[in-house]
């Protein structure tokens, strides 16, 4: 396999290909929809698409995301896990005078990660097909371009261009929040947009910051931004590097998000449509997390190794892992549990990132795909429920599961599979984080540990509540249980809980490499020995230019 | 197998499973003399349960759903008996919970029942908790976490009796008490019994529950250097014995009484496994499994002639409360007759099998005392050897109160006059044969199986047989507690121990046959009269539920609500509100100065260059 896509030159250009092609997308969407509605335009009233339109938008959506799918999986098999450095990588002159390359490369994490994505979309549209009603080009439109700025982030290899991208996703999803929301929509995707925001300006300036540093003391007159080439070359005090940590600190912290970064997100995924709280919790969420493995700890390894520094932030990760868990439990709106939950699990892999043991950083990496699955699939089936009884208050079901047993059946495997029930992925996930953790951080990982008790009380509660117990809302009795295509959205997700659960080899052997470079990079640059250089940096040097 | 009695375990690899670093868990089965003896148990126990299942889930609509989850079940409870490691052990161990979860909450339209399924499956978590953190410990200084490494490695990498070794047991022994149902965490077996009655036979009383004991036997090259350690599994189990027998003495539901026996006779496992008496504690395991699974489809079969005799009048009189039952030996012949030997085998009666377990356990419990590492170590202070004699005491008194509550079930149940309704008297009948049948063949286990492991004292079969068989796997381990002697016990001392306790037995069964007036009870719609003093505490279960909701679960929901939610996060959440408003008023601050008036700009100016001014020249 490998070798027919390499014969093809798939690796030379999967990865501009999977950036361009949801921009298409998008293009033909506005034009074809606005071709369809031309010509009744006269007739109808301001911003209401005709039928045709919003059909042609919707397929336009799934066919380019299961092209997106179906081109990305060639990756699964052109990535050689064994293989040193960045692989697929492109490198193309963008902005040749302050030296701004595009230039896009893969490892283990961002392939991952990259097919975690090109996984959901597709699902996302099938699952908001008959959700969304209004402006339906411009929501799939929108969609697809946040996607070309999620993959972006995923693969760029250049501070500029990574910056660009991860601005490029912040504006798809505040109008995706903004105008497809709930009631309190305005205010959740402003707080979503301006709380970003403010950290990740403060992460350009600590970009710009680098890329006049690099290699000298002194800053110099040509910048850099060009990763491999930092990441080798990159000479700050400690002190700077302690600073230049903190500001990509907090663009991550707030992104992940740790606690107490958190509030804006019970907001947000309350208040965005299925669609958005998919993608919210199922792929953004990862940003911040994957900006401390492949950005952060990497950059500046004094500061991450510093002990106080480390102390916070683990500190901070056991108490999300707690907090978020207990906050769960009292939430009477189911998407606010699943909000919260979140906090709960990214707290696990910041744990396994900053405990820095090949099994723990390995485990943050599945917990973050895992998390992007299991959490895809809940909020996915509090969209389905919502749909019919448009309501997030458990207090509105009970017994429920009498009269919509596959929806039942599939609530509770997600549930236990965000548990982490052994069997499903969850569990693999976070028992590595735990088990390579308690090597380094042990009292943490104890406290971690007990978030494992706390994640059974709130979902199994929760679901209690809303499949079980007497039948108390005449309501729901003519409840319809899932149809063919929602049906079809959830089987290739459960598929997955149960791979991953029985069989996640093929995952933890693609993430090896990853994984182990980026404990020895901390680890021997926090030293100050740096001169050793590492696979990725000593194989793409001279490539970038 | 039986025939060649390998010394090394058979282990079948198939994946790996979970390979990150010097991490290799292997999805790998083990067979070996200890494994098979529960595999044995669970499939031929298990399946006179379902075909018991077959009779008396015959009505219900979830027919299906029912058989699906028990099939569920026995294949986690043979990956958690098979499993090679600890981690796929795990995956059994949670996967048995998961159905456990699933099959108390089978009729989950009652908010009870789907209660008492979420109250097992979290109390077995925090047990779970145990569990991992001690694999975490394994890894970390151990390196492994496959059973035949850790035989070989344990105990020379770990010091005896040394801190690190101990906590390890500890958290294992805290993963067993969540699911074998011991102090502290035992309160959701009572509970259980909300699930279908067959359920509670085979996960609740026969399986499952046996799993900790399993668990302490299968890791007994841990346990057996740690002294300390084994000395709290002995602790945990006699109290958990005595008080969970106490407890039996005043319930009502005879499902409920049944739960706190095996929550008792589980005690006495523990006990035993505790006490390095590795074999005695499996033999228990399996004569209960026949002795317990007995009772609990004789109870579900007396459950289900009741329910349906109140089904034909259309009463909702309670159908598992003993005070409505009374006298069916009449009515239900067979069962009556095979609850009585099921009786007398938990009570300890001589050559019914839990005599022969029982009596091991606590002999063997009485030699340790005399002279072993566990009587050389000392636990809180106290001295070992001390410890245990107090430990054989509690048992015979847990003994004593067996005899006295499982009596008090037969006589509330079959005899005296009956108390159901004159309108439902003619409806009561003996259960269908598909249900009677594998009543009589855990009957004739429940009189015979003691002679698997036949003591020396009284030679009828060949003794020992269980004793020798499981030696390739736990002989290491009892010999390390036994210092290294081949501890063949005297027989006159075990002749002696058995007699008292055969004696303590009897005595139990005659206080209860003396002191119990079943034809002074009145039905359960009739209010009796009210408890006092410790009767009532002990019919309110030490009222330890309502403890755990007043001190864990309400703090934590109300902590979490009003202190976590409403109060911290509402005040981290008017803080990111309130930077975000304080920038406002900046920018307003800013939009007032610009007023548009020439005059205000003038005065700005002239003071700010009087202020510049000032202050270069005071600098000057």
């Amino acid at each position: 396999m490998r070798e027919f896509l390499l014969s093809m030159g798939y690796d030379r250009w999967i990865l501009p290909a999977l950036l361009i092609i949801p921009v298409l997308g998008a293009l033909a969407i506005l034009i074809g929809a606005a071709a369809i509605e031309s010509p009744t335009a006269d007739g109808s009233a301001a911003g209401v698409v005709p039928a045709s339109a919003a059909r042609f938008a919707r397929w336009t959506a799934l066919v380019t995301f299961l092209a997106e799918f179906v081109l990305s999986v060639g990756l699964w098999w052109s990535f050689d896990p064994s293989g040193d450095g960045w692989q697929s990588l492109v490198s193309v002159s963008w902005i040749s005078m302050w030296r701004v390359n595009f230039t896009v490369g893969v490892d283990g994490i961002a392939v991952v990660l990259i097919l975690l994505t090109t996984f959901l979309m597709p699902l996302t549209v099938m699952g908001s097909w008959t959700s969304v009603r209004e402006k339906v080009p411009t929501f799939y439109a929108l969609m697809l371009i946040l996607t070309t700025g999620m993959l972006g982030v995923f693969v760029s290899l250049d501070l500029f261009l990574f910056y660009v991208m991860w601005e490029l996703m912040l504006v798809p999803m505040y109008f995706i929040i903004g105008i497809w929301g709930g009631e309190r929509r305005i205010y959740a995707s402003i707080k979503f947009f301006i709380y970003t925001m403010v950290g990740s300006l403060l992460m350009l300036v600590a970009i710009l910051y680098v890329g006049f540093h690099v290699g000298t003391a002194s800053a110099s007159l040509v910048p850099d931004f060009s990763y491999p080439d930092l990441l080798a070359r990159i000479r700050v005090s400690p002190i700077a590097a302690r600073w230049l940590f903190g500001a990509f600190f907090l663009a991550f912290a707030i992104k992940v998000p740790m606690f107490p970064f958190h509030t804006w997100l019970p907001d947000a995924h309350v208040e965005a449509p299925t669609a958005g709280s998919v993608i919210l919790a199922g792929i953004m969420l990862k940003m911040g997390t994957f900006g401390f493995l492949r950005f952060a700890a990497p950059l500046f390894p004094s500061a991450a190794l510093d002990p106080t520094i480390r102390a916070i932030i683990l500190g901070l990760a056991v108490v999300g892992i707690l907090y978020g868990a207990l906050v769960a439990l009292v939430q009477p709106d189911f998407k606010k549990l699943v909000a919260y939950s979140s906090v709960s699990h990214l707290g696990f892999v910041m744990l396994g990132i900053f405990a820095f043991t090949q099994q723990s950083v390995q485990g943050a990496i599945l917990v973050m795909v895992n998390h992007g699955i299991s959490t895809g699939a809940l909020f996915l089936l509090v969209g389905m429920l919502y749909e019919r009884t448009h309501t997030r208050q458990i207090s509105d079901y009970g017994g429920i599961a009498r009269v919509v047993p596959i929806f039942a059946t599939l609530l509770t495997l997600v549930a236990l599979s965000s548990i982490g029930l052994p069997g499903t992925n969850g569990f693999v996930g976070e028992f590595l984080v735990l088990i390579g953790a308690f090597r380094t951080v042990p009292y943490h990982t104890m406290l971690a540990t007990l978030g494992v008790i706390f994640a059974a009380a709130y979902l199994l509660w929760a679901i209690q509540r809303i499949l079980f117990n007497a039948m108390d809302k005449p309501r729901n009795a003519t409840l319809r249980d899932l149809n063919w295509r929602e049906i079809a959205v959830m089987a290739p997700l459960v598929a997955c809980i149960i791979w991953l659960g029985v069989y996640p080899e093929p995952i933890l052997r693609r993430t090896d490499r990853a994984a182990s470079t980026f404990v020895q990079e901390v680890e021997h640059g926090g030293g100050v020995d740096k001169s050793g250089g590492s696979g990725r940096m000593a194989s793409t040097a001279g490539v970038v230019r | 197998m039986i025939a060649v009695q390998p010394v090394t375990p058979f282990i079948q690899r198939y994946f790996a499973w979970i390979p990150v670093g010097d991490l290799r868990i292997d999805a790998a089965f083990q067979l070996d003399q200890l494994s098979m003896v529960v595999v044995l148990v669970i499939t031929g126990v298990g399946a006179l349960i379902h075909l018991f299942s077959v009779g008396y889930m015959r009505d219900d609509p979830g027919y299906p759903r029912y058989f699906a989850y028990l099939n569920l079940f026995v294949f986690f409870m043979l990956v958690l008996v098979l499993g090679a490691n600890l981690p796929v052990t795990f995956v059994g161990w949670e996967g048995v919970g998961l159905c456990s979860y699933l099959l108390i909450g089978f009729w989950f339209s009652d908010r009870a029942n789907a209660d008492a399924g979420k109250k097992a499956f979290i109390a077995n978590r925090v047990g779970d908790f145990g569990f991992m953190v001690a694999m975490f410990l394994l890894f970390a200084n151990v390196g492994t976490l496959q059973y035949t490494e850790l035989a070989s490695i344990a105990p020379t990498a770990l010091a005896v009796g040394g801190p690190l070794v101990t906590t390890v047991c500890l958290f294992l022994l805290l993963g067993c008490t969540g699911k074998s149902a011991q102090i502290p965490l035992y309160v959701w077996l009572p509970d259980a019994m909300a699930g279908p009655t067959p359920v509670s036979a085979l996960i609740h009383a026969a399986t499952m529950v046996t799993a900790g004991v399993y668990l302490v036997v299968r890791t007994s090259m841990l346990f057996s250097i740690a002294p300390a350690a084994s000395l709290t599994v002995c602790v945990i189990g006699a109290v958990t014995a005595l008080f969970a027998a106490t407890i039996g003495l005043k319930q009502w539901d005879i499902k409920k009484v049944l739960a706190y026996s095996t929550i008792s006779q589980l005690g006495f496992m523990f006990v035993a496994v505790g006490a390095g008496a590795y074999v005695a504690g499996i033999f228990h395991l399996v004569t209960h499994a026949f002795f317990k699974a007995l009772l609990f489809l004789g109870a579900g079969s007396v459950i289900y002639v009741m329910h349906a005799a109140y089904h034909e009048t259309h009463s909702h009189e309670d159908a598992q409360d003993m005070r409505n039952m009374g006298g069916l030996r009449s009515a239900m012949p067979v069962t009556w007759v095979l609850m009585w030997i099921a009786t007398l085998a938990i009570a300890g009666i001589p050559l019914f099998a839990g005599f022969f377990s029982k009596d091991e356990i606590l002999g063997t419990v009485f030699a340790r005392a005399q002279g072993s590492t566990l009587s050389d170590a000392s636990w809180l202070g106290i001295p070992g050897g001390a410890l245990l004699y107090a430990v054989y005491g509690i048992c015979l008194v847990a003994a004593f109160l067996t005899a006295v509550y499982m009596t008090r079930l037969m006589l509330y149940t079959f005899h005296g006059p009956n108390r159901t309704g004159d309108a439902e008297r003619p409806h009561l009948h003996e259960a269908p044969a598909v249900m009677t049948l594998p009543l009589v063949v855990l009957g004739v286990l429940s009189a015979v199986g003691g002679f698997l492991n036949d003591p020396s004292f009284l030679p009828i079969v060949p003794s020992d047989m269980l004793g020798r068989w499981l030696e390739p796997v736990v002989g290491a381990a009892t010999l390390r507690m036994t210092r290294g002697i081949v501890a063949e016990a005297d027989p006159r001392m075990s002749a002696i121990l058995a007699a008292v306790a055969s004696a303590v037995a009897l005595a139990g069964m005659l206080v209860a046959v003396v002191r119990l007036k079943p034809a002074a009870l009145r039905p359960a719609r009739e209010p009796g009269p009210a408890e006092t003093g410790i009767e009532r505490v002990l019919a309110h279960k030490y009222y330890v539920d309502e403890l755990y909701d007043r001190v864990i679960i309400t703090p934590t929901v109300v902590l979490s609500r009003n202190v976590l939610w409403r109060g911290l996060d509402g005040l981290i959440d008017g803080l990111v509100n309130l930077v975000a408003r304080a920038w406002r008023w900046v920018g307003d601050a800013g939009s007032a100065m610009q007023t548009g008036e020439t005059g205000t700009y003038a005065w700005v100016l002239v003071i700010g260059v009087v202020i510049v001014l000032g202050t270069v020249v005071l600098r000057a």
